[in-house]
């Protein structure tokens, strides 16, 4: 058990990185421009960045690290599986450059089809259009956003 | 208190509220950090130059019949290093999952220069395939005496050699070596596979570093910690001023920052830095820190950039000059004169730059993001006052970075800060530094003039340009392009091979020209960077009201000689078509008179999710040829296909980018009669 004190007003992003060693969510502007440092509060994605540690209260946090166990409860299963399949469609899409803004990428596309199973095209674009991508892989993430939606299976909870 | 997985959500118990404080108390299955396992003191010592000569400086083959190649070249996230392990492999005939690579480090890695210009497969590839092939050729030698067998009866299949005509005599190379060096020179002088018999070099082997950097277990610099180090942040003016004119500090106002007490203020000379035990700290520290700045050279202002560049006393430099231009120009039966202008574009790496260093008294290990470890080694050493070899520096990646951006600026602040506390001190640029400090890219400005004979044969081409302090001019009296054009069939390649995928039919451009409000066109062309063939085709909508220009599919195909991973420059390919896409249409670097003002993702806009264009790319696999580079060769081919498509959509030349709205109604607007 480690107790970890911070001012109230320290953006979340910092305690997750510097407190707890997490390396999911991670620094691109500061600005809740990028999504870099996206999270889910409560299964919503949000800028960790600019949201204070006080104003996350008794509301659950999950990071990229967290997103098989997070989905794993969604869909009842008992066990865990080693990637969410937002993950799982990324490497089989081989679509990463850099990967730095994967973190947002994955957390927003994990949100979008725990809300549309079977997003179209337009959908998927209009849900990540908060995320930029300087490599240029857009096109590939969305091919996996669509693999993912494939794999996931249609009856949950 | 139950654990909590690693990285799990943390729900609400963990949260307690303490005092004016809030404490988060938590317990970790397996602690998150040290990952690394990042030993500074043990880093500190080791040779400073290793042997390019020794053999053991490339390779290490160990005890469980796997190898590390240490690399010379470091993942930007193209794939590079799996492309180069495929090569490794290939050459020493074990299965990709039995090579690995080393982090670059200069006490460790051949030094092979920057990892630039799409260098890292045309140059590294061949020092990385000899130095395999003559590990291959020492292990064999090994084995034949161990084997009782002349070498030439010896056959290896993934690190197992065994006797042709009795395949039960088996010896491994981990069994030859196993963790013990060569000790042997490499000369250069083993035989290469020959091409045709490639089982790896060639095909889609997955990418190595993908799996961990979904699933966050991928150490990026910007996640480096040490035990007992500081947050540290520069602080100095919202945006640079003139080029090279720095920030001259004429009074700092420690009593702003008073109400952060764990922050300190470092000063040298004009250099300011803040640090602080925990990073908000640093942050707050750093923006709220009243500096008073020397008011520095003026700047042209945005509007007039392009003005002075022409005004300005030039040095000029003829890059080439092959015949009479301006007889050629006489001659010709047409002759077209045109100016172009392109803006100051920033690098823009998503994530800012980051650097940890730990300097003592007598040595130095900085961890960054550098594209050239060596190089910036040299300049750490400079900053630090001490010899380059009592320097190390050891390579993370960061986010991709497309050029020589910031990184080391972040390594000297790093540096320069640990040497003024004594203490390891990692720097983390905000976004204002990455895109007010960048070295851009420069503005550009030229003059064209072009003829034509009666045939549509170009006779003529003369370019002056003027780029941010320089000026060329380069005259032919045969246009290059077009000798190329109709003679080279490799440029051929890449100009069929993207027109078939578009299913391109030739037909005049801005013949069907439209009233429609939303009208649609097509472009082509072809370009290079350094060393490949590229040809793009872009097919575009503009709308007349708005003036927004939308990419709707770019196809690119690319030529880049032999490819290692066809895969991996696919990828590189559908990169290019989009962030040519972004740069063609969007970036711009702004500034006043004072000072660079685009300096967040709204004040510098990138290409969106809701923007980009379907992409085709298209790979010519050149097994006969070499390598050649392909992280940037499609970009200009790809942005002038856009341009040529807004003049098929629009019958209106735009020779400025960006292509912004403002731009495209003031282009609709004018009679391109003139």
């Amino acid at each position: 058990m480690w107790k970890i004190t911070a001012a109230p007003d320290t953006p979340l992003l910092y305690v997750l990185s510097n407190e707890l060693g997490l390396q999911g969510p991670r620094f691109g502007c500061g600005l809740a421009q990028c999504g870099s440092c996206s999270v889910l509060v409560e299964g919503v994605e949000t800028r960790s960045c600019v949201t204070p540690v006080a104003s996350i209260g008794s509301k659950s946090v999950t990071t990229l690290e967290g997103l098989p166990s997070w989905y794993a409860r969604q869909k009842g299963l008992s066990k865990a599986p080693a990637l969410h399949p937002v993950q799982q469609a990324m490497i089989d899409e081989q679509a990463l450059q850099c990967g730095y803004c994967y973190n947002g990428m994955i957390i927003k596309a994990a949100e979008l089809l725990s809300k549309i199973p079977q997003p179209s095209e337009a959908q998927i674009r209009s849900a990540m259009n908060g995320h930029l991508c300087r490599c240029g892989t857009y096109p590939r993430i969305t091919k996996a956003i669509q693999r993912a939606s494939r794999m996931i299976p249609e009856v949950s909870k | 208190m139950t654990s909590v997985p690693t990285g799990t959500a943390f729900p609400r118990r963990d949260f307690l509220k303490g005092g004016g404080a809030l404490i988060i108390g938590f317990s970790l299955c397996g602690a998150a950090f040290g990952q690394e396992g990042v030993d500074l003191v043990a880093l500190a010592t080791g040779p400073d130059q290793p042997d390019l000569k020794q053999l053991d400086t490339w390779l290490a083959i160990h005890a469980d019949n796997t190898a590390t190649i240490f690399l010379g070249y470091v993942e930007l996230g193209q794939g590079s290093s799996t492309a180069l392990l495929q090569i490794a492999a290939e050459e020493l005939d074990l299965d990709i999952s039995q090579v690995k690579s080393a982090r670059l480090d200069t006490n460790r890695s051949p030094n092979q220069g920057a990892t630039a210009a799409s260098a890292a497969i045309a140059r590294g590839g061949p020092r990385v395939r000899s130095a395999a092939a003559e590990a291959r050729r020492t292990l064999l030698t090994m084995a034949s005496k161990r084997l009782n067998a002349a070498i030439d009866r010896l056959t290896v299949s993934n690190g197992i050699v065994s006797v042709v005509d009795n395949p039960k005599r088996t010896v491994a190379y981990g069994a030859l070596l196993g963790d013990k060096p060569f000790d042997v020179p490499f000369t250069g002088t083993a035989p290469l596979k020959p091409v045709s018999a490639y089982k790896i070099v060639g095909t889609r082997v997955p990418r190595k570093d993908i799996p961990d950097k979904v699933s966050g277990k991928y150490v990026y610099i910007q996640h480096v910690r040490v035990a007992g180090m500081l947050h540290g942040r520069v602080v100095r003016p919202r945006g640079q001023s003139a080029y090279a004119a720095g920030a001259k500090v004429l009074s700092v106002d420690e009593s702003s920052v008073r109400n952060i007490p764990n922050a300190r203020i470092i000063r040298r000379r004009d250099f300011i830095g803040v640090v602080a035990p925990n990073e908000w700290d640093a942050i707050r520290a750093a923006e709220q820190l009243k500096v008073t700045w020397q008011v520095m050279p003026e700047l042209p202002g945005h509007a007039d950039v392009y003005d002075q560049m022409r005004a300005a006393k030039t040095t000029d430099v003829v890059l080439k000059e092959s015949g009479d231009v301006v007889a050629a120009l006489d001659r010709a039966a047409h002759v077209v004169s045109r100016t172009y202008r392109g803006p100051y574009q920033a690098h823009a790496p998503f994530g800012p730059a980051c650097a940890l260093a730990r300097v003592t008294a007598d040595s130095a290990v900085v961890m960054c993001s550098t594209q050239n470890a060596y190089d910036t080694r040299g300049k750490l050493a400079q900053v630090l006052g001490m010899p380059a070899g009592k320097v190390r520096v050891q390579y993370y990646e960061g986010s991709g970075t497309f050029g020589r951006s910031c990184y080391d600026d972040a390594a000297q602040a790093a540096a320069i800060l640990s040497q003024e506390v004594g203490k390891p001190v990692r720097v983390q640029f905000m976004r204002w530094d990455e895109l007010g400090w960048d070295n851009y890219g420069p503005a550009h400005l030229a003059d064209v003039r072009a003829g034509v004979d009666a045939n549509g044969t170009i006779v003529a081409y003369e370019y002056r340009g003027w780029q941010h302090g320089w000026s060329t001019t380069e005259t032919s009296q045969q246009y290059l392009f077009r000798q190329r054009n109709t003679t080279d069939s490799r440029w051929l390649g890449v100009l069929n091979a993207v027109a078939q995928a578009a299913g391109w039919m030739p037909r005049r451009a801005a013949a069907r020209l439209s009233d429609a409000n939303v009208v649609t066109g097509r472009g082509i062309a072809v370009g290079t960077h350094l060393s490949s063939y590229a040809a793009a085709i872009a097919e575009i909508e503009v709308s007349k009201d708005t003036g927004r220009i939308v990419a709707k599919h770019l196809y690119g195909a690319l030529d880049a000689g032999l490819a290692v991973n066809p895969a991996f420059i696919e990828n590189q390919i559908s990169g290019m078509l989009v962030q040519a896409t972004s740069r063609i249409l969007k970036e711009e670097v702004t500034f006043s008179r004072t000072n660079v003002t685009s300096l967040d993702w709204n004040s510098y806009p990138v290409l969106r999710f809701e923007e980009y264009p379907e992409v085709t790319p298209i790979v010519i696999q050149r097994m006969d040829q070499k390598s050649s580079g392909a992280g940037e060769e499609a970009l200009c081919s790809a942005a002038a296909a856009i341009a040529n498509a807004f003049f098929d959509a629009t019958g209106a030349r735009l020779r400025q980018y960006p292509l912004t709205p403002n731009r495209v109604l003031a282009a609709l607007s004018q009679d391109e009669s003139n």
